[in-house]
């Protein structure tokens, strides 16, 4: 005891200490939340797939197979994760309305409730990128704006324009806009890789780095008009419109009276 | 006498005894300037000018033209501790630290775009209404100067900030550079100090953007203004107009206090549309790095039909003895729009080889009266508005949820097809107009009134038109074709046949009209 | 040579009309109003002065109002703008109701004269001219003659090569990168190294050669090095031989500067595997070393032979074999 008490005053033990008790808390903590919800857990779990495996045959095997393991005019979902399903079904995009067209995002068929099933189903096939839970996309926290669009500019920019309003890809596939986008739903993208957008590892872009991403994404959206009507963020097409219809359009019509006789 | 006449008297006096120039401000003062709206649109370039040498100038006094690298530390967070040149810094600076920073900016950026497209509206009333020929050629060639300059100084401007998107445009300019054959490599070492980005681009655009260029326009404005000024402002055909004449207002008072007011609503315009409406965003583009890019990249306005043609061009290049010649680049770039501006400077004397017409002109055309120059004008502008549809097709792609190949294959196929289209249509349009201007004529104007004749027949009661009106739509001259027969008057035979045959199938071309009114015809109407 | 007219007989010209007199010339009421009307759009600019100065003085930076169909607007701007619009725009307004209303409206007809010299001018020019050029004696003096044409030709000259110092000659630099064998990938930004194990199918990163710890990379170099890695499916590739062995296990490299204008080609898509130039729209397939398949580009972009190094993290193999960006005319592309 004496031994110990004899470190008390040394300078590490602060910060030794904390730490200790972190760690305690931390653990307990899990453990207790471990306990409370485990055996629900995997009750909901097996459950859960149970519902999920019944929604895909209604709703996905028409086109993904029966086992999911694709068929001629959809991909496999052996592998692709919850956070895949959770992104394509929980945007809206799956179930896809329109062949013909690229996925977009609308009102979602499937509740909350039934997406989690379904992405419980698809992660049960094979291990692949789970749906992100709220500790991990704290970006407030953990993101960094200014790297954010440093990595936004290098990574995301040249398919989504600078300002994240998405752009054109080639033969009418569009990157679309990236306002109004949950932090869940940008997570889920860049690790999933949807539709024609790549993926971006975890090792490449850090987890840390994503919610700087998002973080930017979200400073962008939030940024008030400084310098007045933003015509989209699209660029110079939308001044040069604005240059001739309002611009010479009210000097035209000034001249106009300018050089009428009064009467 | 009031004592302020008393004033101005002893003012004038003092000056003229020392200048002499009593007369020449006499005859200057009484100078007479016809009233037109579309005689504003010159205006509005030199007032634009204007503006952007006030609003330029405040910008100067914070702007760091320097490649050097900075550390931000401004007050806009979501670039803050980003390595940037000291360019980009302080245009942050201006924008948002600078009170009144933004609107300057904002200001400036507006009116160099209302500058070039109020030229562009210039130049085509100026060739619709046939105002460049005798003895106005050296004007319009100045006005083909004045633009080539304007492209070159929006471009520079524009690259000035070193944001993500004007360091996009100065790569292709580099690019462009580049591909000169031989020199190429060299002159683009030489512009940018080194391999692109470089070190010395920024600085030396600036001392060209504020110096040499605003030099250069001043002096050409200077000659260009000058020359309306000796020459006298050309006017519209109208009752009491000729060519011996100019009918309008005299600069004292009226179109002082009108030329005046119309420069600070120009300036007013251009500061509302600073207010209220952002451009160039330059904090949302980012600092540039070559690694990086936005979709949706593209130059203002009046470059975009550049970057169409750039865009929609085949991709080819020559490989021969180890050299590389990329047509993709100079054609696009530099070989067709180069033709398209010798073209156009040279417009003035190839309409009056074709005409034989060498006498001087005062009164303006009715577009309609010349179809063939009006369809030709028609012709050119669909050729550039495809090219600039295709310049931003990326954007056209995403609002209106198109393909940029289908946009790409369109304009690559309609930019060979429907100029000649435009040019038929037009010159059809032109000879229908002519044809219900003669009927306006022969028959006056339908009132809407239907009478019943004793026969019991309906007509429409036809009003005759003002003597006026009359006049404005018969004064044109109709001009028969060259006749160039292979054996002269003298019975020499001619020189350059072919030559010869060309012009005078042009010069018929050009001379296709409807028969306007004649005198007699009108008097014969007017006796039944 | 000169035209046949077959100009038709015009009607006469009817003459200058005479307009009818304005409201304000005749009215006395109307002038009145007029007058008010004008005093009422100076007085506006007056307002519009001092709402300019009243935001440039008492509005902060950072005070943000919401306007309807604009949105969040900075209040200093918008207001310290519009003062400026409206003070310029009714002072502009004012001087031409003024001059439109009240100033005498009498159309002036100015006579125009021939610009042509008299016959006698034009004889006295051309008379001046030959006695200069005459006194001169150029055809005379053929020394002098000679010796100005080669003197005026030098002196041209100087001029041009006063500008060579702009910038060092571009010798193979257009030709080279940063990338040597066994140069590391690092992703950009960041600049960690990556293991060949990290990329999944479908994974693209952003990359870099790795510099020595503490070195700043020059923006010239950031101008050819970024080089693009894709992750595929190796059976995916339709590649030749010699191309497929410059990829490692499904990992191609490409040089991210556009064999066009140099433009940073990133738009990868993952399901097409294409890439696209968001400049011009040259499209590049991944699968076949970057073909053009659309756009103006006419090259592929130029591929980097990659490998692992014992640790497992991307390198390159060799350097690129060709020049990357934009073509130039010393450059061999054969």
């Amino acid at each position: 005891m004496k031994q110990i008490s004899l470190y008390r005053r040394h300078k590490a033990a602060g910060p030794l200490l904390l730490i200790i008790a972190l760690l305690g808390i931390g653990t307990t903590f899990n453990i207790a939340s471990a306990t409370m919800k485990a055996p629900s857990n995997t009750f909901d779990r097996s459950a859960a797939i149970e519902e999920g495996k019944q929604i895909f045959l209604k709703g996905c095997s028409s086109c993904h197979g029966i086992n999911a393991i694709g068929g001629a005019i959809a991909p496999s979902l052996i592998g692709v994760g919850a956070a895949s399903v959770d992104f394509q079904v929980g945007t809206g995009r799956m179930p896809m309305a329109d062949m013909n067209t690229q996925a977009m995002r609308k009102k979602p068929v499937y509740n909350e409730k039934e997406v989690a099933a379904l992405a419980a189903y698809i992660a049960s096939l094979a291990p692949g990128p789970a749906v992100p839970t709220d500790a991990v996309l704290n970006y407030e926290r953990d993101g960094n704006t200014a790297e954010g669009g440093q990595l936004f500019r290098n990574n995301c920019a040249m398919c989504h324009n600078f300002a994240g309003q998405g752009g054109a890809l080639t033969q009418g596939k569009y990157a679309p806009t990236l306002m109004g986008v949950e932090p869940k739903y940008i997570y889920e993208a860049l690790i999933t890789g949807p539709q024609s957008m790549p993926v971006f590892s975890d090792k490449t872009i850090t987890p840390a780095e994503k919610l700087s991403i998002i973080k930017w994404i979200k400073a962008a959206e939030a940024e008030p008009n400084l310098g007045g009507a933003t015509m989209g963020r699209i660029g110079p097409v939308s001044e040069g419109l604005v240059v001739w219809i309002l611009g010479l359009g009210l000097l035209i019509a000034i001249a106009v009276w300018l050089t009428t006789r009064a009467r | 006498m009031t004592t302020t006449e008393k004033r101005l008297g002893a003012a004038a006096n003092f000056v003229d005894e020392r200048l002499g120039a009593a007369g020449w401000m006499k005859k200057s003062l009484n100078k007479v300037f016809p009233d037109h709206w579309s005689f504003m649109l010159g205006e509005i370039c030199m007032y634009s000018f204007v503006i952007l040498l006030l609003s330029g100038t405040f910008l100067t006094l914070w702007f760091d033209p320097s490649q050097r690298d900075v550390i931000y530390e401004g007050v806009y967070a979501p670039l803050k501790g980003l390595k940037m040149s000291a360019a980009y810094a302080s245009t942050l600076d201006i924008s948002f630290e600078v009170r009144g920073g933004l609107l300057m900016r904002q200001i400036h950026h507006w009116a160099a775009n209302i500058f070039m497209a109020a030229i562009v509206a210039h130049l085509l009333r100026v060739f619709f209404t046939g105002a460049f020929r005798k003895p106005r050629e050296f004007n319009w060639i100045l006005g083909i100067i004045l633009l080539t300059l304007g492209f070159l100084e929006g471009l520079f401007g524009y690259s000035l900030p070193d944001d993500l998107l004007s360091g996009v445009g100065l790569r292709i300019t580099s690019a462009i550079v580049q591909a000169f054959p031989v020199i190429g490599s060299y002159f683009s070492f030489f512009l940018f100090g080194g391999a692109f980005p470089g070190v010395g681009f920024i600085p030396r655009m600036f001392t060209i953007h504020v110096l040499l260029l605003p030099g250069a326009f001043l002096a050409v404005i200077t000659i260009h203004v000058m020359l309306v000024w000796y020459q006298k402002h050309t006017q519209f055909p109208g009752a009491g107009r000729t060519e011996k004449n100019v009918v309008g207002h005299p600069i004292l008072p009226v179109y002082m206090a009108k030329a005046g007011g119309f420069f600070f609503i120009v300036f007013g315009v251009t500061a509302f549309l600073g207010a209220v409406a952002s451009i160039n965003p330059i904090w949302l583009y980012g600092p540039y790095t070559p690694g990086q890019i936005s979709a949706g990249s593209q130059p203002d306005w009046y470059m975009g039909w550049l970057d169409g043609l750039v865009r929609m061009a085949p991709p080819l290049e020559t490989h021969a003895f180890g050299h590389t010649i990329s047509w993709n680049i100079l054609i696009p770039a530099l070989i067709v729009p180069g033709i398209i501006f010798t073209l156009m400077a040279f417009y003035p004397f190839i309409e009056s080889w074709i005409t034989g017409d060498k006498r001087e002109h005062h009164l303006l055309d009715r577009p309609r009266n010349v179809p063939n120059r009006t369809a030709l004008g028609a012709m050119s502008i669909t050729f550039v508005l495809i090219a600039l549809i295709n310049g931003g097709n990326d954007i056209l792609a995403t609002n209106f949820h198109m393909s940029i190949n289908q946009i790409m294959w369109f304009s690559r196929i309609a930019i060979f097809i429907l100029p000649p289209i435009a040019f038929i249509i037009t010159k059809r349009l032109c000879l229908s107009l002519q044809r219900s201007d003669r009927d306006l004529v022969l028959h006056g104007r339908e009132t809407g009134r239907l009478v019943r004749m004793p026969s019991g027949e309906f007509v429409e009661i036809h009003e005759p038109i003002s003597a006026e009106k009359r006049w404005i739509l018969t004064s044109h001259e109709q001009r028969a074709p060259l006749e160039l027969p292979p054996v002269d008057a003298r019975g020499v035979k001619r020189q350059q046949a072919l030559k010869n045959k060309l012009r005078v199938r042009l010069s018929k071309a050009h001379s296709v009209a409807v028969p306007k009114v004649s005198a007699a015809e009108l008097k014969e109407i007017e006796q039944h | 040579m000169s035209a046949v007219s077959m100009e038709i007989e015009s009607i006469d010209n009817p003459g200058t009309p005479v307009h009818p007199p304005r409201a304000a010339d005749v009215n006395p009421r109307a002038e009145k109003r007029a007058e008010q009307q004008v005093a009422l759009l100076f007085a506006l600019s007056g307002v519009g002065s001092l709402l300019l100065m009243y935001a440039y003085i008492f509005i902060p930076l950072d005070v943000f109002i919401f306007v309807p169909v604009m949105g969040n607007q900075n209040a200093h701007q918008l207001f310290l703008g519009l003062g400026m619009a409206f003070s310029l725009f009714f002072l502009g307004m004012g001087a031409i109701h003024w001059a439109k209303t009240l100033m005498p409206e009498t159309e002036v007809v100015n006579h125009r004269h021939e610009f042509r010299s008299s016959p006698e001018d034009r004889e006295a020019f051309v008379q001046t001219v030959k006695e200069g050029v005459t006194g001169v004696k150029l055809g005379r003096r053929k020394l002098i003659k000679g010796s100005l044409a080669a003197s005026l030709g030098l002196f041209a000259l100087p001029p041009v090569l006063l500008l060579r110092d702009l910038g060092p000659l571009p010798g193979k630099e257009l030709e080279k990168t940063s990338w040597k064998a066994g140069t590391r990938l690092v992703t950009d930004p960041g600049n960690r190294p990556i293991l060949a194990t990290d990329l999944e199918v479908g994974a693209v990163v952003q990359t870099l050669p790795a510099v020595p710890e503490g070195t700043e990379r020059l923006l010239s170099d950031i101008a050819k090095d970024p080089v693009l890695l894709i992750r595929l499916r190796p059976e995916d590739f339709q590649l030749t031989p010699e191309k497929f062995a410059m990829t490692h296990d499904g990992i191609i490299a490409f040089s991210k500067i556009c064999s066009h204008m140099g433009c940073a080609v990133a738009l990868y898509e993952q399901q097409t595997k294409h890439l696209l130039c968001p400049c011009h729209q040259s499209t590049f397939d991944v699968t076949r070393g970057a073909k053009v398949i659309f756009g103006p580009a006419a090259r592929p972009l130029p591929q980097l032979d990659i490998t692992i190094d014992t640790e497992g993290y991307l390198i390159a193999r060799a350097p690129f074999n060709e020049p990357v960006g934009p073509s130039f005319w010393e450059r061999n592309s054969q």
